[in-house]
């Protein structure tokens, strides 16, 4: 465990220009992130995915959009499996991240929840210190060196636009920040422990304009770096930020393509009713 | 507060009406002040006779709390202080020397079977003496009617000596030197005190407050540290404290982080069946079932069965004495430890079931293992709640005393079970208790009367000993709470 974060962050570290293959990615289009394959998600006798098959393109930013209670949180939790916890939930169907099967047996969990990081709809800090919270993960692999971690909280934080409000704080508790700077504050905890894919569910569902627009504005960034999940209600933002986008109806999947193309000409229309705020 | 809150909240128009209705029917003369106006029209709603109901309710019991507390203060705290010793002239010529303990009337058994009222001259009185010099009168105490007094004072020169054996000797010292004292008693005799049979000597009444203060203080922590005397009816407690504490801390030692695993396995690691439900009944039902069972069960299983086999395999050469086949301090902390679990577990599972699930998603999804999860957010988080049952477990361990009799605890101890004798503790030893000692000096003592002081100041240090733990697991809990738990959001 004395082992240098320097090496686990190289074996994580998804930066494109890192190395050959991502040169060649820039030629070709990369491989997907995530494959769904015939997704179905059942939380006791009850359908909440059905049948879903997508591809997720890597460091791009990917919406999920649809009407309340339509799959949209099960669907993303199963990218990084959370849906485990939940007494009940089944999942049949295969997905896989950079080729790799997330639901065979032999894979471990927690490994795979490093990759694949996560923003909740409610904002969740630690009751601890500012600093404390961006550590947390880090930490969990054995980082101990102060230095180290003071680096990766201050890179964590500026990289959730955080940073300047909280430089002289951060030993405070998290949760006297306000509910933007905590939803931000969790953004810089998950990017503490250098993931490659990011899935944030509503993420801006209870901010202001002002820290919804920094918060896209990070994704934006992040998107050179990171593969990015996002579930919004709302349209303008997903057309803003998302590079592609899928409409889940009932826990289907209606549509998916790009973002342009799903809100100029949409082949279903369901889409086009969705979207012109006709329902849902 | 609540009658401002009725006033801004009801507007004026009921208001003018409906406390009039109330005033009149209480009685209450005009004119009535707004305040008291909504109080009783607060009072009509609420229904005056459920609130008088209740309200005597908490008083009653306030009542008897506060009245046994009394009863143990008064008489635990007046143990120590160095009364002034009196002399008493009686009309026949005799006289006594002793501290006046108590004074009540006499009944007049005449009166009472004759149906006639009480004399004119009101209800006679006497007075209760202790006179110590037991092994003069055979008795410590006698009573005295006040009619048969002809003199009352307080000489100066008297003394009181605490002996070794046979209580208190009150009497004046006609010489002094370094091998004892030659005491005059009250009835003249002269008696030879050798001065290794006296434990401390003092002369009340010659002695002023501010003496008296220190007395008092040296006499309580001689209470405190001394060994116990006269088959515990004199002396200190020291033995028993001790026990109580070192029991009370093994057993927390022992109850907490197994309540606390068991609560988290319950709670985090098990599926939420109708097995895990049943095993939660069952510890809820633990904590009811007659402390005496457990101590049957911890006579069966720890000392006979765990200490038995001990022995055969690590003491054989010493055997048939046992070593810790017999009844010990570390069973009756197992013991104890198994009758308080439950509360341990109820408690903990009560604080890991408010934590928000939020939390555990957070820690899960930075890629904790479920061990890490519960390590570095969740037991932060339950540390008061598992504090709480820590306080309830010792409130009841430190006050329980019928497991004990069953599996360790003795009425003298020839020794602690830590001293300065390698390997330093001896945790197969029996010990002293403060609940039992409380039994043993005060109903199985051959001289109940001389021990009930005793009894009532060892009953004062167990309480304390009680709201000591306990204060300190409060103020605990209280700063963890402020540390752990969310700032005023
Ligand atoms: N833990 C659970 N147990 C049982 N049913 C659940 C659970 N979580 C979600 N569901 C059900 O699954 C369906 C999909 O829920 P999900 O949370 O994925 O919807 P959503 O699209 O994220 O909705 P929203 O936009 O309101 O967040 C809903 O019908 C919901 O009631
Ligand atoms: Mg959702």
């Amino acid at each position: 465990m004395n082992q240098p974060i320097g090496t686990v962050l190289l074996e994580l570290d998804p930066v494109p220009h890192a190395g050959a293959a991502n040169g060649a990615a820039l030629r070709e289009p990369a491989p997907p992130a995530i494959e769904v394959e015939e997704l179905t998600v059942h939380y006791g006798a009850q359908p909440a995915v059905r049948e879903v098959s997508l591809q997720i393109p890597a460091r791009q930013v990917t919406a999920f959009i649809g009407p309340s209670g339509c799959g949209k949180t099960t669907l993303l939790r199963c990218f990084n499996r959370m849906n485990d916890l939940v007494a009940g939930a089944r999942v049949q169907g295969t997905i896989r991240i950079e080729g790799h099967d997330i639901y065979a047996p032999d894979v471990d969990v927690t490994a795979l929840r490093r990759r694949v990081g996560m923003v909740f709809q409610r904002s969740n800090p630690f009751p601890m210190s500012i600093f404390d919270n961006v550590a947390y993960g880090p930490r969990l692999v054995g980082e101990r060196d102060r230095r180290r971690l003071a680096d990766i909280v201050e890179t964590s934080l500026r990289a959730a636009a955080l940073w300047d409000e909280v430089k002289d704080r951060l030993r405070d508790n998290a949760l006297r920040l306000s509910g933007g700077q905590q939803q931000r504050l969790c953004i810089a905890r998950a990017l503490a422990v250098e993931p490659s894919i990011l899935l944030m569910d509503e993420p801006c569902s209870a901010l202001d304009p002002i820290s919804t627009a920094r918060i896209e504005e990070l994704i934006l960034q992040l998107k050179e770096r990171y593969t990015v999940v996002i579930v919004t209600h709302n349209m303008q933002q997903a057309a803003r930020i998302a590079d592609n986008t899928a409409f889940l109806l009932s826990g289907r999947l209606v549509e998916f393509d790009r973002t342009s193309i799903i809100f100029e000409h949409p082949r279903h229309p369901e889409t086009r009713d969705y979207i012109t705020g006709r329902f849902g | 507060m609540n009658g401002a809150a009725t006033e801004t909240t009801r507007g004026p128009g009921p208001q003018a009406v409906l406390p009039q209705h109330g005033a009149q029917e209480l009685g209450f003369p005009l004119p009535v002040t707004s305040a008291s106006r909504a109080a009783v029209a607060r009072r009509r709603r609420e229904g005056a006779l459920q609130v008088w109901m209740t309200a005597t309710a908490v008083a009653a019991s306030l009542l008897m709390v506060a009245g046994l507390l009394l009863l143990v203060l008064v008489n635990g705290l007046g143990y120590f202080w160095p009364r002034d010793v009196a002399r008493l002239e009686l009309v026949d010529g005799q006289v006594i020397i002793g501290e006046i303990v108590g004074r009540e009337p006499i009944p007049d058994m005449g009166a009472t079977l004759t149906g006639a009222t009480a004399s004119a001259s009101g209800p006679r009185y006497r007075i209760q003496l202790k006179t110590g010099n037991r092994d003069v009168y055979g008795l410590d105490y006698r009573w005295v009617d006040e009619d048969a007094i002809a003199a009352l004072g307080y000489p100066e020169d008297i003394t009181v000596f605490e002996r070794r054996a046979w209580g208190n000797l009150y009497g004046v010292v006609l010489e002094e030197n370094a091998d004892g004292y030659e005491v005059q008693l009250a009835d003249g005799r002269t008696r030879w005190l050798r001065a290794q049979d006296v434990v401390d000597s003092w002369r009340p009444n010659a002695m002023t407050t501010g003496q008296k203060l220190v007395a008092y203080a040296v006499n309580v922590w001689e209470f405190l540290t001394g060994e116990p005397r006269e088959s515990n009816t004199e002396g200190g407690i020291f033995p028993a404290l001790f026990g109580t504490v070192l029991m009370v801390f093994l057993m927390t030692l022992a109850a907490v982080p197994l309540g606390v695993l068991a609560a988290l396995y319950l709670r985090e690691y098990a599926g939420q069946g109708p097995l895990v439900s049943l095993v939660r009944v069952a510890v809820n039902n633990l904590a009811g079932v007659p402390s005496i069972v457990y101590g049957v069960f911890g006579l069966g299983f720890f000392v006979y069965g765990v200490g038995g086999t001990l022995d055969r395999l690590l003491f054989s050469d010493q055997l048939p004495t046992p070593t810790f086949g017999t009844g010990g301090i570390l069973w009756a902390s197992l013991t104890m430890a198994l009758l308080t679990v439950p509360v341990v577990i109820v408690a903990t599972e009560e604080g890991l079931a408010a934590v928000p699930g939020s939390l555990r998603e957070a820690s899960l999804a930075l890629g904790a293992t479920r061990w890490e999860t519960v390590r570095h957010v969740i037991l932060p988080r339950v540390l008061p709640a598992v504090i709480t049952g820590a306080i309830l477990a010792i409130a009841r361990a430190a006050g329980e005393v019928a497991p004990l009799m069953l599996t360790g605890v003795v009425k003298v101890a020839p020794a602690l079970a830590i001293d300065g004798t390698a390997p330093f503790v001896h945790l197969y030893r029996k010990f002293m208790h403060l609940g039992f000692h409380i039994y043993d000096a005060g109903f199985q003592s051959p001289n109940v009367e001389a021990a009930r002081p005793m009894v009532f100041a060892t009953t004062l240090v167990l309480l304390a000993l009680i709201t000591g733990l306990n204060l300190v697991a409060v103020v605990l809990r209280h700063r963890l709470r402020e540390r752990y738990q969310s700032p005023s959001v």
